[in-house]
């Protein structure tokens, strides 16, 4: 984040002598999308670095204030591409407080059911992706073949691959057949097992320690500070997840733990990640189990007005906690929308994680913060 | 010179470049096959039986394309790098003997003009890094440079053994002094820091970070183009088959073996080592520069010397 004091680094020129700017990015094979970092560099160390936003930046929130409440839910895919189940849930469930509508228990079991799967396939691209900017490319493609299954079963109910508009208010747009199901427990079953290779193959290697363990450490006390969620938040020793701290959907009724690794560094946020990949195994498994019988979808009106007022919403998304406040005046469009993105707070805590490493190492902790930057910019 | 021996050098030098370049695409093609059954894929299938023709048809595509010349490049320099990258290796291999009868030329300073040859590689890093006008290349020099001393003097210390062994600089000498027993069998710590070394010499992962793409695009070769890249390319795969027919050589003693001919136990070998970097290279994430620098001076240095030490003493003994 650039401040406008001034000291601010915003500016290539001028520099001291021995020292030099570095554009890292808008292209950049270690940024994953457009985020462009100005590092102010003294040969390999990094005295500075300022991420600069807005590249992808797509008015969403003013784009809300213009749609019918029903029209926003493909554009919640958008923002976070790798989490778009968490994002239409999101919606959904602040429009239904809103209005009040019911959703049947089949319907929120699906709900939970598919954002766990969505949760695992996040947190696999993540762990390619992290890997392969610590230059491991093998990872990537084990953890991409796992992610294809996710994605072959997730299009069988959803219709598409990435980007799902499958939830609806009052429920959600199809009811899963057995198949599905079956494919579920086969992939769980598949996971639990195959979750040993990447621990052998990534965790336990020498050279992924020595690159990970003490680099890039959060202290506990600046986690809050820095707005941070999700596993980098976890990563630090706070046991903070929406889903237990302010419970929606079914999961109080599900029996499953939150990681915490008290270390804050790449290797405790990796591990909390891995950890929550067998959770949400947990997660999935009790789902299955229970199941209920009945109908997907409430009946909810065609058009959509919520009465005036306003309401918030809360929940953890592969990478922290998002919360969407809609403001309406009562017609068939909000009047304002607000989101607050997990990807936005963790990437604030970078310019204080790089100053004084190596490049190499502000590289590894750009990668274990897990950005999505169409979310950054919405 | 008469004409017949400026007639059989002549056609030593067009027969060695044919052969490194024609097994430079066949390891090319090797490494990808070997990278795609590790990931769960094929690797190429499509051009040519098993896609053996894939590597000819991506350098046909390289050779046609243009090569850009940033704006603000050292010109001699920039267009230089590459080959000074690449044609050490055509003469490095002259004096590596591949059998009892297949030999470029035989010199009695072979191993040495090979260890001479082998440091030009970084000279061509440097210029490739200095001339192209980019931050990132020219990180990618430097961090080349602070390489090569961190690994060349344990490199040469593990050498030194095997010459004091051998006593001969001649690399026929050597391996025909590996007769019964290999110098691997001795000589074990040597052969072990080796391997290590030559990763590092031929910037293979997990020692890649010259060119670490995830930190510095392509490191030194970020503003090369179409053949000035091929180039590149080319001889990291010469110096890696390089690499690995001295390790032969040195350690595991030459062309000699039982029953199949020697030509064939040499390429058995050589094909050895370049399995074990792409298994490197496939399973390892990339050390850092401050650890591979601490790696090589604080361990394989005291403990290759150590080793040349104990050699040297058993042997003062004996």
């Amino acid at each position: 984040m650039f401040d406008s004091q001034e000291n601010s680094t915003y500016q290539l020129e001028p520099v001291e002598d021995n020292q030099f700017v570095l554009n890292l990015g808008p292209q950049h094979p270690g940024t994953h999308g457009v985020l462009r970092v100005i590092l102010h560099m003294d040969g390999e160390y990094i005295l500075t670095a300022d991420p600069v936003l807005g590249y992808g930046h797509r008015m969403q929130e003013k784009i809300a204030e213009n749609m019918p409440y029903t029209q926003i839910l493909p554009y919640m895919a958008r923002m976070d591409y790798l989490a778009a189940l968490s994002f239409n849930q999101a919606w959904v469930c602040v429009v239904e407080k809103m209005c009040g509508y019911e959703v049947p228990r089949r319907a929120e079991y699906i709900r939970v059911l598919t954002t766990e799967l969505n949760r695992i396939s996040s947190h696999y691209l993540w762990f390619g992706a992290f890997l392969l900017d610590l230059g491991a490319f093998t990872p990537f493609l084990h953890a991409f073949a796992d992610r294809e299954m996710i994605l072959d079963l997730l299009e069988e109910v959803t219709g598409s691959r990435l980007t799902y508009c499958y939830f609806r208010f009052g429920g959600v747009s199809s009811d899963v057949d057995d198949s599905f199901l079956q494919g579920v427990q086969d992939f769980v079953e598949h996971m639990r097992s195959h979750l040993k290779t990447y621990h052998e193959l990534v965790t336990g290697n020498v050279i992924f320690q020595m690159r990970t363990k003490d680099v890039g450490v959060i202290l506990p006390f600046d986690t809050w500070g820095y707005g941070l969620s999700g596993p980098v938040l976890r990563g630090s020793g706070e046991k903070y997840d929406v889903r237990i701290s302010e419970p929606y959907s079914i999961y109080p009724e599900l029996d499953f733990e939150i990681p915490v690794e008290r270390d804050g560094d790449c290797l405790a946020r990796y591990m909390v990640r891995m950890r929550e990949v067998e959770e949400s195994l947990n997660i999935i498994q009790q789902t299955l189990d229970k199941m209920p019988d009945g109908p997907v979808r409430s009946k909810v009106p065609k058009i959509i007005k919520p009465p005036a007022g306003e309401a918030c919403m809360a929940v953890e998304t592969p990478r922290g906690e998002l919360m969407i406040h809609v403001v309406s005046d009562g017609t068939k469009v909000p009047y304002r929308v607000r989101y607050r993105v997990p990807s936005f707070g963790n990437l604030s805590v970078f310019s204080r994680l790089a100053k004084g490493q190596l490049l190499a190492d502000a590289l590894a902790v750009l990668g274990s913060l897990d950005l999505v930057i169409p979310e950054v910019d919405r | 010179m008469n004409e017949i021996s400026i007639l059989r050098s002549l056609l030593t030098i067009v027969g060695v470049s044919v052969a490194i370049g024609l097994n430079a695409v066949f390891v090319v093609w090797l490494e990808r096959k070997v990278a795609g059954h590790m990931q769960y894929r094929l690797g190429p299938t499509e051009v040519g039986p098993k896609g053996l023709l894939q590597t000819v048809a991506d350098g046909l595509k390289l050779v046609s394309k243009q090569i850009i010349f940033p704006s603000a490049a050292d010109k001699p320099i920039f267009a230089l790098a590459p080959i000074i990258c690449l044609v050490p290796v055509f003469v490095a291999i002259l004096p590596v003997p591949f059998s009892d009868t297949l030999q470029g030329h035989e010199l009695d300073i072979g191993l040495l003009l090979v260890i001479a040859l082998g440091l030009l590689n970084t000279l061509g890093i440097l210029m490739a890094g200095w001339g192209s006008d980019n931050k990132y290349a020219l990180l990618g020099a430097s961090r080349a440079i602070a390489q090569i001393c961190a690994y060349k003097i344990p490199l040469l210390l593990c050498i030194l053994p095997v010459i004091m062994l051998s006593g001969s600089f001649s690399l026929r000498g050597i391996v025909n002094a590996q007769d019964p027993v290999w110098y691997a069998v001795y000589q074990p710590v040597a052969f072990f820091i080796y391997i290590i070394a030559i990763t590092m010499e031929t910037n293979r992962s997990p020692f890649d970070f010259a060119e670490a793409e995830s930190e510095l695009v392509a490191g030194f070769h970020t503003e090369y183009s179409g053949m000035a890249f091929s180039l590149f390319f080319l001889a990291e795969y010469s110096y890696m088959f390089l690499a690995s027919a001295i390790a032969s050589i040195l350690f595991l003693g030459g062309w000699h073996g039982p029953f199949l001919p020697g030509v064939v136990w040499m390429l058995l070998k050589i094909y050895f080592f370049l399995c074990l970097m792409m298994w490197f290279r496939w399973t390892f994430p990339r050390v850092r520069v401050d650890q591979m620098l601490n790696f090589g001076w604080k361990i394989l240095l005291p403990f290759s010397l150590l080793n040349f030490l104990i050699t040297a003493g058993v042997m003062a003994i004996l």
